[in-house]
């Protein structure tokens, strides 16, 4: 069962990866500038195992630094955000003064792209780390407010009653029922959250510093090693797929109550 | 002694999208300490709306609703209270919902335990400690629901429509096991209903309420002996009860401001 859905995943990027060998091979596509799989795959190799010695490219054995760079500025940006943008989400949920002074706020400050705030963000925090964590905090940030508040707005009326006849407090009914009962949302908003953070640090290392896979990405197609870029977008790809499932494992562990309700 | 519940006057309006409606209308009532008294009404009548005021949900717009003589102010676990739909928190377990009064109170868990450990034998919950609400039948569900108020030993016992959503077998279960329970500790309750057959089985007074706006039209003591079980269903004297019940029911069915009212049938 399991064999045959795996298959079904696989059969559309392996007939992908056929057609995209076959445009290079046929020269369906301008010969040197899209490079074929086996190219890719050589030139990502040496960029995760070579040596200087064994190489003369310049990324030879940096892929791993690099993913470092990207994934540490992910996480720093992602629990920024988090921190900030689940307890904020649940006060302007639970609290309609809060929601009246800040929600505005956010609404208006929410379409402006993470793009257009790169030349703010360099000219505030110059080129380094704290521009590219500013970047991403504020693009996670807005899934993970907006998530929060609409998960606490919808918590059940009867619950909220049964647990003050019970004797909760407003602390007891925040953190044992309001919060609890806003979680599925929560994550909803953490796992938009990662993958808007993916986006914003590619943005922030093609501009704001110098190090990170948006960085290389950006390097090499500036000369013309068209192969690391495609290896590149396959990493951050795959760096996002990894991530996510981090969460989602998390959530499933977290809500296990709800998995048996889909069930029952 | 001041009675344990009563309502003087009491009305409630709701505005709802610029309409005003108004839910119950000049309420009297008074329930006396231990008494087992139900309220019952057709839907809409304004019935949960009642039993919110006492547990401290809903304010009233005019009059007094009192308990122990005292305003009722705010929720309270003296007035423990058992929805119709369970409302058991779904991310905790069977034995987490039962504990939850206890502990959100910080009583030291060497006091709660054996009342739990009792309520479990008696609730018939024994083996369904780490079960969560989602695993639950709908009966199990309200003995987990009655079980986390019982914990508490609330000086009333607010109950509405507690088994109108079971199926009529584990309804008949579930309130001889109410039965049971009230039977041996005799506290306060306040019980609300639509089945006439279920008030007459469980209560000490029935009072009938009219269609909306409601008031309390009639009330009736309920003289049949004690202790009970299904089988006063079929008594003669159930069976008067019975047939007066109908027909105070029945008068509202040709009242136009009854809009949920049972028919006749
Ligand atoms: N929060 C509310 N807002 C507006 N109208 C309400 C509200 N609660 C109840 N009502 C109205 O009051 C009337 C009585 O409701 P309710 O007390 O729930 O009746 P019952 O429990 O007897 O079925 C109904 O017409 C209902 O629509
Ligand atoms: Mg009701």
């Amino acid at each position: 069962m399991t064999v045959r859905r795996l298959a079904w995943a696989l059969a559309l990027p392996i007939a992908l990866f056929v057609l995209w060998d076959l445009a290079v091979r046929q020269r369906w596509v301008v010969e040197g500038i899209i490079p074929a799989p086996a190219q890719v795959a050589a030139a990502w190799y040496t960029w995760i195992f070579g040596t200087a010695t064994t190489s003369l490219s310049p990324y030879s054995g940096t892929w791993l630094a690099n993913v470092a760079h990207s994934t540490r500025r992910v996480i720093e940006g992602f629990l920024l955000a988090a921190a900030l943008g689940i307890p904020l989400g649940v006060f302007i949920g639970w609290n309609r003064a809060v929601a009246r002074a800040v929600d505005p706020s956010i609404q208006m400050l929410r379409p402006i792209p993470i793009t257009a705030w790169l030349p703010f963000a360099i000219a505030v925090f110059g080129i380094y780390d704290a521009s590219a964590r500013f970047l991403i905090g504020l693009g996670a940030f807005y899934p993970i407010v907006v998530n929060t508040t609409h998960g606490v707005r919808d918590t059940n009326l009867l619950l909220l009653r049964a647990a003050r006849m019970l004797g909760a407090g407003p602390a007891a009914v925040l953190f044992k029922v309001v919060f609890r009962s806003a979680l599925p949302s929560i994550f909803t908003g953490l796992r938009l959250g990662i993958g808007v953070a993916w986006t914003a640090v590619i943005v922030a290392e093609m501009i704001a510093v110098k190090s990170g896979l948006g960085y290389v990405l950006w390097d090499a197609y500036y000369v013309g090693r068209m192969d690391i870029c495609v290896a590149t977008m396959f990493s951050v790809g795959l760096l996002g797929f990894l991530s996510d499932q981090v969460i989602l494992r998390a959530s499933r562990v977290a809500l296990r109550w709800r998995a048996l309700e889909a069930h029952g | 002694m001041a009675p344990a519940v009563e309502l003087r006057g009491v009305a409630k309006e709701f505005a709802a999208r610029g309409r005003h409606v108004v839910a119950v209308e000049s309420i009297d009532l008074a329930v006396a300490h231990n008494e087992f008294a139900a309220i019952l009404g057709p839907s809409g009548c304004g019935k949960s709306t009642l039993l919110n005021m006492v547990a401290g949900f809903e304010r009233p717009t005019r009059g007094q609703v009192l308990v122990e003589g005292e305003p009722v102010q705010a929720p309270h676990p003296g007035r423990a209270v058992v929805f119709q739909e369970a409302a058991l928190f779904p991310w905790y377990t069977v034995l987490d919902n039962i504990a939850f009064g206890p502990r959100t109170r910080g009583t030291p868990a060497a006091q709660y335990r054996p009342r739990i450990d009792t309520l479990l034998d008696v609730m018939g919950l024994r083996g369904f400690e780490r079960h969560y609400p989602a695993e639950l039948s709908g009966g199990m569900k309200q003995r987990v629901g009655l079980a986390r108020v019982l914990i508490m030993e609330p000086a009333v016992l607010l109950m509405d429509e507690p088994f109108g959503s079971l199926d009529a077998q584990t309804r008949s279960v579930m309130q001889e096991l109410l039965l049971t329970v009230w039977e041996r500790r005799q506290q306060t309750v306040l019980f609300i209903t639509h089945d006439i057959e279920e008030a007459l089985l469980l209560a000490d007074t029935v009072s009938v309420m009219t269609a909306r706006p409601g008031r309390i039209k009639t009330r009736i003591a309920v003289d049949l002996p004690r202790p009970r079980s299904l089988e006063v269903t079929t008594s003669p004297r159930f069976n008067d009860l019975k047939r007066r019940l109908l027909a105070l029911v029945r008068e509202d069915t040709f009242n136009p401001g009854a809009d949920h009212a049972p028919r006749a049938r």
